[in-house]
């Protein structure tokens, strides 16, 4: 069907018809790499057992973003997720800005994947006998095609996102069991755990990796305008996201400390292909290279998804020119957004170093988590409980809040001791960016649109 | 050449004959369609009733 004038009344709306698996997968798809490869240099910043205390106080950290974005997203059920809550609860210059740190989030994790991808295919290239063998063919492929799955629908996109999770989750626990944590047969860690060789300032260098292991659950709510359920599927998919991780966080450090010297982990590719190499079991060297691909190809496409959702919101706003808010009269995705951050990330992933990229992806999201912890507490004080519907209600408010933030200075800290140079860079680029926003865009944006949730007035005004 | 270059060869053709797919797309979309329709979601809507084409309603018929 075509038709080129609007019929009066007529609208074209994302699909609602993804699950709380799809929500789940979405967020653990995005994340679950960084148990693949990533969290081990925290290994390398201070030991085994400092990246250990990393993985739980990064844990903590995630446990309160996901329990502060469950409460938030169940009553914001819009695209653009964290964009979209800041715009309703602190204004329009944070909600830009909050927009603006989700695109570079997802967009330099989705380059860095296609990289590690690439890289993956070069080495099998290589140690199959070939000479010569190029990353760069891969690097594109992974990133057109990941793009033109997204542009053909949300539902396939995250079906096969659930598929490719599911497999590299599983593999990550048939390695678990097939190490026999009862037992010394394989592991050693009276051996090799080495205390903090580095003392207590490892430990906290050692949290600017530590964020990998969980890196991207608050992606999850960028579905919200394609779930059926939004109140309900977008808690238990995040809910049991960060549970998911806690436990393959966990597992992945003790299967891996266990099995490799401390020296060798923290600067590994892939450390749990390396722990099943280790095993001299061939079926479970397949699997885990197989779950090695599977979790890179499913954070890169969850990343398109989140990211081209975040542009897109913002778009719709006006907040950027609205051509990018326009949705495929058939496909029913946002496909001018999809498109357009389709060069964006092949340039960083072309020409940017690994370590850079995924360094501007942290800092991005931990500028979006700063904000969050802000964000929960006016939430609750411009509409306390029972003034809208919550579709679910995080426990102990204001302890998360007041921990995230405490949690989220301490990292800040951390990346300061490794890339205060790139901290500085994105800090002043933002605050340009904020800038042109406030002095030129915002008089582009229609006010009363772009407010569409149907909330009593705030308290206080 | 190798069969590995051929697998190089591949990667770029396809990644060539997507984008230009989306592309081309994309182009013919934003051509058959009126800007206002487009554009015409809005934030957090979840009235299917009045959106085109019925048969992509995700079994909200």
């Amino acid at each position: 069907m075509t038709q080129s004038t609007a019929v009066h009344g007529e609208k074209i709306s994302l699909l609602r018809v993804l699950g709380p698996g799809h929500v789940w997968a979405l967020g653990v798809g995005i994340v679950l790499v960084g148990e693949y490869m990533g969290w081990n240099f925290a290994v390398g910043k201070g030991g085994m057992i400092a990246a250990l205390i990393a993985c739980w106080v990064a844990g903590l950290l995630y446990t309160c973003v996901a329990m502060i974005d469950s409460e938030v997203t169940s009553t914001v059920a819009a695209a653009g997720g964290q964009y979209a809550q800041a715009k309703h609860i602190v204004g329009p210059l944070m909600a830009f800005n909050v927009g603006l740190y989700l695109v570079f989030a997802y967009t330099m994790l989705e380059a860095a994947n296609a990289i590690t991808l690439g890289y993956l295919v070069q080495t099998v290239g290589t140690m199959a006998g070939f000479s010569d063998v190029h990353d760069k063919p891969f690097i594109v492929l992974t990133i057109i095609f990941l793009a033109w799955l997204n542009y053909r629908g949300v539902y396939a996109t995250l079906t096969v996102n659930l598929v490719l999770t599911a497999i590299a989750f599983i593999a990550i626990l048939i390695l678990f069991a097939a190490v026999k944590p009862w037992s010394n047969e394989l592991l050693d860690h009276k051996a090799l755990l080495n205390g903090l060789p580095y003392g207590w300032l490892g430990v906290i260098a050692s949290l600017h990796f530590g964020l990998w292991y969980y890196l991207g659950i608050e992606g999850t709510c960028q579905a919200a305008e394609e779930v059926r359920s939004p109140a309900r599927s977008l808690p238990l998919g995040t809910m049991t996201g960060i549970m998911t991780l806690l436990i393959a966080a966990t597992m992945t450090w003790y299967v891996c400390s266990g099995l490799m010297p401390w020296e060798y982990l923290g600067q590994a590719v892939t450390p749990l292909f390396d722990a099943a190499r280790l095993t001299n079991s061939m079926p479970l060297m397949v699997l885990l290279f197989v779950g090695t691909v599977f979790s890179t190809l499913a954070s890169a496409n969850g990343c398109i998804n989140d990211a081209s959702r975040a542009w897109f919101s913002m778009g719709r706003d006006r907040y950027l020119p609205i051509w990018f808010g326009a949705v495929h009269p058939t496909n029913r995705t946002p496909y001018r957004s999809i498109v357009f951050l389709v060069p964006v990330a092949l340039v960083f992933a072309y020409f940017a170093p690994l370590d850079q990229v995924i360094t501007f992806s942290i800092l991005s999201g931990l500028l979006g988590y700063t904000y969050m912890s802000f964000n929960v507490i006016l939430f609750r004080r411009k509409w306390p409980l029972g003034t809208i519907k919550r579709g679910y209600i995080h426990p102990f408010h204001p302890l998360p809040a007041i921990v995230l933030l405490v949690l989220c200075s301490v990292t800040y800290f951390a990346v300061f001791l490794g890339y205060g140079t790139q901290l500085v860079a994105m800090l002043v680029f933002f605050m340009v960016a904020s800038l042109w926003f406030h002095f030129h865009r915002y008089q582009y944006v229609r006010r009363g649109d772009q407010f569409t949730m149907q909330w009593p007035r705030p308290q206080g005004y | 050449m190798n069969s590995f270059q051929l697998l190089e060869y591949g990667a770029w053709a396809l990644s060539a004959l997507l984008g230009l797919w989306m592309l081309f797309d994309m182009i013919k979309t934003n051509k058959a369609y009126d800007e206002d329709l487009l554009t015409s979601s809005k934030e957090g809507e979840i009235d299917d009733t009045l959106v085109i084409d019925p048969t992509h309603q995700g079994g909200h018929q």
